[in-house]
């Protein structure tokens, strides 16, 4: 590059530097180091929940197994449960949009970026928390769905539960956290020129995700905070012998819970369009298709809780339009993978690990998605709820949908993140093992739902004829765990031997493969300009806009719908008030749990950090 | 006991049988076909001409006509789906006017069953079996005081919850006899995993017999050993918790035990009804379903077998 | 390795000792115990049910498992179920008495302790306290025992739940005041 390009990068590195040492790791707000923790973070609560899961299908294997007693086996299913939903699934799809979306639309910083670092020591230190109460013999034991009477303090004594619904607090926090950051990057922090029909299904899929985490995750807030009040007052939401209603819990939780596993679901679906689309060398057959089956996948998302319900005697007529709305939500769903194979098939494709992981997402998602139409009727999930045929349904949907295109990502970004490429060989021996660890611990399940083999039992007698299903499913799960291993493995060996990467390793179309690998902490140094759904494919060179000042953070903001330019706005410097904040909240958090008190003492702390944090500073953002 | 869902034994689940039937091929089949359709888009044969990536093929106007073509055989077949689903959904709600009534109540970890009768003296009243007449149809109310259960019985009919403050219903027309497995399947604590109702589904005949035998009280202990262990019974911590007819033992905090020996299993499934277990389960109820709210009685080895001579003979 | 790569090991590797060092301790509140926990250590008639000594008075000896019962969340919530089904209600009520005393006040004929309690337990009182020895087995004894002092506010912190299924027929046993056991010489 030209030596003036040279100082003004110079120039850029001084102003978006993190502060040296521990302070630095602390007090950054840059999106990307954040991101990375997230990523880390999340798989490493993958890691402890599968270990979860290795202690449960190792006392299964045999039936009149002794190794793990009820108490502890059924803290084992519930902690496995939440902490999988909670502490992974949706952080790491959190992770990636955090990392990614600011880099895709082509901006210097994601918006609120003190915000994004108090959602990320909220997370931690919850997941933190519940693990620690694990250890300590008080992890949660009514299952990842406590369902209440069985939550409520006269059938679960103790803290056990209390610690887990504040657990949920914590998660929440962040992920609200990250939707509002993802909403107004979406709105206002956007390339110019890059109108609403040029932005890429991975922003979109990020942004119907966020908007759902904001109408949904009030729904467990709410009906956690109920829990803990029935549970340390002595009030009455969940008694009925009070004019309470256990199933008031069930329609809170599922209201969310639903939505929940769409909100896991959808960011994947982003992600499988990015690899498709660039591994297919061609845009995705029916951009506008695609767009409105994922927005409709999230509006159709809130009208189907009740199909969690139907064995608890509600209305017949009530229950069927359920399975009506319920089967309704495979449309938009079949209107994906349509395009994404119209797209194969009109590209040229070219098979590389990512490509691999989204093929074993066709294979194994649509398995969970058919089983999961099964589910939407009424009469015939009155036989498998609450069977091993939803524990193998709910894993093919998590783990195909889910699991393996954010995998698939991770083998499509870590030249991204990290400058280095996975290894290719390592890659397709991950794959191949995964998928058959995957199908043989779970596809026998559907089996043992149909032969009577009800969920969360710690053990089962012999002679019914499930030994078979279950040692295999045990043998599975050991599979999937080497699986895993070699992943962590391949990511160790990568990132200290792995081939160099460069900008745009893939060829691929959008504007995070514009900048170097990994980007600079200012992202780009110019801002680009947009002309096209897959700016990097174009015929013209990408155009590229100067002005935005380097002395000073500073980013562009556009308009919502055309995203032409309209201010400069400056962005914080880094703080460390966003983490002493998140002790606070903790703080406030953890001693809610054994003393009302806490709402008051705690609150002084929550106060200091928080005037700090947004006591207006001479460098604060103002526009310009 | 059978107890698989695609080996219906009653009206119910037969129409639940069908709807499985008719969801699973057609299913396959999609599944199949979307694999064949992904196979041929990755390895047909294209034309060798090296297109620049981004620039759209030229044919995708028959794709879109394609596209819409999918979406309504998606709909058509969802809702052929949901008629199915529906259609059998009304089946299991038909109620008949002469149905036999039971009434099951979930306990942790047990399950209480009543034979209900306007006649108060012909009430029966017994736990952790379940006996229906077969061709006839049963109407079993549910309902719990404690935490929510879910009485599931494979061969007969889908499940329904056991809620606190609510009653449930659930309609049972059993066309073959036999032994089915009938279980809770709501988590419901400890030991939910032992929480078996084993149902036996007889002739009219039979069935009647049966209730006729439930309403006896209990039978007199038979041998020296036997009195000896009723009066363990009644004098110590037994009489506390269970009931057996016709003796001093009157609470129901625990199981009624007046015809414990006609029945399949102990502790709800957790250990199978005959001498030696019920040996070992006295000795040591913690043993084999810990967490169960049977404490250790502390018996002596004397009294130990003076208890289970009696028990033996209560049919 | 790389240096970072062994520093989020070693960092991992203390995370792990300390999870498996806490798994070790425990927390004796939470535990769930079902198993009988043996004899008593104290010899029967050593609790005394009265204040009235001679000279200096000695100290009722403490039961150390009248501690563990009590500390323990699953043993209280146990003893709640107990009071229910063995008709404790039946002259106590759920704490505010009824032909049998009050439970959840300060007033103890013989004794507000929980060694004492479980004495007139098992031993019965006059005027119509059954004598349940032999018939409740002794670690349920316990358990009731150790309910009965949540009433007054006298267990350990955070054992007892506050929140109650069924009708709302006594306080929130989270919230209840400590009020510490006076014997009276009463004779009603």
């Amino acid at each position: 590059m030209s030596a003036r390009n040279a100082d003004v990068e110079a120039q850029l590195a001084r102003t978006w530097s993190d502060p040296p040492g521990l302070l630095g790791w602390l007090a950054t707000t840059d999106h990307k180091r954040v991101g990375r923790r997230y990523l880390v973070t999340a798989m490493a609560f993958f890691a402890l929940a599968g270990m979860l899961a290795l202690a449960m299908r190792t006392q299964l294997a045999v039936p009149g197994n002794t190794l793990v007693g009820p108490d502890r086996y059924s803290q084992l299913f519930s902690l496995h449960g939440s902490a999988m939903m909670f502490l992974f699934a949706v952080p790491v799809m959190t992770a990636m949009g955090v990392y990614l979306l600011p880099l895709m639309i082509g901006a210097r910083a994601i918006s609120f970026p003190r915000l994004n670092a108090f959602g990320y020591w909220m997370y931690l230190l919850g997941g933190i928390m519940i693990f620690v109460a694990f250890a300590l013999d008080a992890g949660p034991e009514t299952g990842w769905t406590s369902y209440v009477p069985l939550a409520s303090s006269d059938f679960s004594a103790g803290k056990r539960t209390d610690i887990w619904s504040q657990m949920v607090n914590f998660t929440e926090v962040a992920a609200l956290c990250v939707a509002a950051e993802v909403v107004a990057s979406f709105m206002v922090t956007r390339a110019p020129g890059m109108r609403l029909d040029r932005i890429p299904l991975f922003v979109w899929a990020q942004l119907v995700t966020a908007f759902m985490v904001m109408f949904a995750m009030p729904s467990v807030m709410v009906a956690s905070q109920f829990l803990q009040s029935d549970r340390q007052f002595g009030t009455h939401f969940f008694n009925p012998g009070e004019g309470g209603d256990p199933l008031l819990w069930q329609h809170l939780f599922w209201f969310f819970g639903h939505p929940e596993v769409y909100i896991i679901f959808i960011p994947a679906l982003g992600m499988i369009s990015s690899i498709v689309q660039t591994f297919s060398r061609r845009p995705i057959f029916g951009h506008t298709a695609m767009v409105l089956a994922m927005v409709s996948i999230g509006f159709l998302s809130f009208g189907l809780w009740v199909h969690h319900m139907f064995a608890a005697g509600l209305p017949p007529l009530g229950n069927s339009f359920y399975t009506a709305a319920s089967m309704l939500i495979a449309i938009p769903s079949g209107v994906q993978i349509f395009c994404w194979i119209a797209t194969l098939w009109l590209g040229r494709p070219r098979f590389a690990t990512p490509l691999l992981f989204v093929l074993g997402f066709f294979a194994l998602f649509v398995i969970g998605g058919l089983s999961g139409v099964m589910l939407a009727s009424v009469p015939l999930d009155t036989q498998v709820h609450d069977t091993y045929f939803v524990v193998a349904h709910l894993h093919y949907v998590l783990i195909g949908g889910a699991v393996f295109p954010l995998i698939g990502g991770f083998y499509y970004w870590f030249p991204k993140f990290t400058g280095r490429l996975l290894s290719e060989r390592a890659g397709k021996v991950n794959f191949w093992l995964l998928f058959v660890g995957v199908n043989l611990t779970f596809f026998p399940m559907h089996w043992l739902g149909l032969a009577g083999m009800p969920r969360r039992v710690y053990t089962y007698p012999a002679g019914l004829g499930w030994e078979w299903a279950n040692l295999a499913a045990t043998a599975g799960s050991y599979i999937v765990a080497g699986a895993v291993l070699l992943f962590v493995g391949n990511v160790a060996w990568s990132l200290w031997r792995g081939k160099a990467a460069g900008d745009n390793p893939w060829d691929a179309p959008d504007l995070e493969w514009a900048t170097s690998s990994p980007p600079p902490p200012w992202n780009f140094t110019q801002v680009p300009v947009v002309e096209d759904l897959t700016p990097l494919w174009t015929a013209k060179p990408l155009q590229w806009l100067r002005g935005l000042k380097s002395d000073k953070r500073e980013m562009l903001l556009t308009s919502i719908a055309e995203a032409r330019p309209q201010v400069r706005w400056g962005c914080p410097d880094p703080s460390i008030w966003p983490f002493f904040s998140a002790l606070a909240l903790t703080l406030q958090f953890i001693w809610t749990i054994f003393d009302p008190w806490g709402w008051v003492w705690a609150s002084i702390p929550m106060a200091i950090a928080m005037t700090i944090w947004f006591w207006p500073k001479k460098s604060e953002p103002s526009s310009d | 006991m059978t107890h698989h869902v695609l080996a219906p034994a009653a009206d119910q689940a037969e129409a639940i049988a069908t709807v499985w039937q008719g969801l699973f091929w057609p299913n396959l089949v999609i599944y199949l076909a979307m694999l064949a359709a992904l196979a041929w888009a990755l390895w047909r044969r294209r034309p060798a001409a090296d297109e620049a990536p981004g620039l759209r093929a030229k044919h995708t106007h028959h794709w879109g006509l394609a596209l819409l073509g999918w979406t309504v055989f998606i709909a058509a077949t969802l809702t052929a789906y949901t008629a199915l689903s529906f259609v059998q959904d009304r089946r299991l709600l038909a109620r008949e006017p002469d149905a036999l009534r039971v009434r099951v109540t979930g306990e942790q970890w047990w399950w209480q069953v009543e034979y209900p009768d306007s006649d108060p003296s012909r009430q029966v009243t017994t736990a952790n079996e379940l006996h229906l007449p077969v061709g006839r149809m049963a109407r079993i109310e549910l309902q719990s005081d404690n935490v929510i259960h879910s009485l599931w019985i494979p061969a007969l009919n889908g499940k329904q919850d056991l809620i606190p403050g609510r009653r449930t219903e659930m309609a049972v027309t059993p066309r073959a006899t036999g032994h089915y497995r009938g279980e809770c399947a709501e988590f419901c604590g400890l030991q939910h995993a032992h929480m078996v109702l084993p149902v036996t589904v007889e002739s009219p005949a039979a069935f009647a017999a049966w209730l006729d035998a439930q309403r006896a009280q209990a039978a007199p202990p038979a041998s020296p050993s036997a009195t000896r262990g009723k009066q363990v019974f009644e004098s110590g911590p037994c009489a506390l918790c269970h009931a057996i007819s016709g003796t001093d033992a009157g609470s129901h905090a625990g199981p009624d035990l007046t015809h414990l020996a006609s029945r399949p299993t102990l502790g709800a499934g957790a250990l199978p009804n005959d001498r030696a277990h019920l040996l070992a389960w006295l000795a040591d109820p913690q043993a084999h379903k810990p967490g169960t709210n049977m404490p250790d009685p502390k018996l002596s080895p004397a009294q130990l077998t003076d208890v289970v001579a009696y028990l033996e003979g209560l049919r | 390795m790389c240096s970072p790569c062994r520093r989020i090991e070693r960092r991992a590797g203390f995370a792990l000792a300390a999870l498996l060092a806490l798994a070790a301790v425990g927390c004796e509140r939470e535990r769930r115990e079902y198993a009988s926990k043996g004899p008593p250590t104290t010899p029967p008639g050593a609790v005394r049910v009265g204040t009235l000594q001679p000279g200096t008075p000695l100290p009722t000896p403490s039961e150390p498992r009248g501690r563990h019962f009590e500390g323990n969340a699953y043993h209280v919530n146990q003893g709640q179920q107990l009071y229910k089904w063995f008709n404790c209600t039946g002259c106590h009520a759920n704490g505010g008495g009824a032909i049998g005393p009050a439970l959840m006040d300060a007033q103890w004929r013989y004794g507000g302790s929980i060694e004492q309690i479980h004495a007139s337990i098992m031993q019965g009182r006059p005027n119509g306290m059954p004598s349940f020895a032999g018939k409740i087995p002794d670690d349920q004894v316990w358990q009731i025992a150790a309910y009965v002092r949540t009433m007054s506010g006298n267990a350990p912190k955070y054992v007892a739940g506050g929140g109650r299924q069924g009708m709302a027929v006594a306080p929130p046993l989270s919230r209840v005041p400590r009020l510490k056991p006076k014997t009276t010489e009463s004779s009603q």
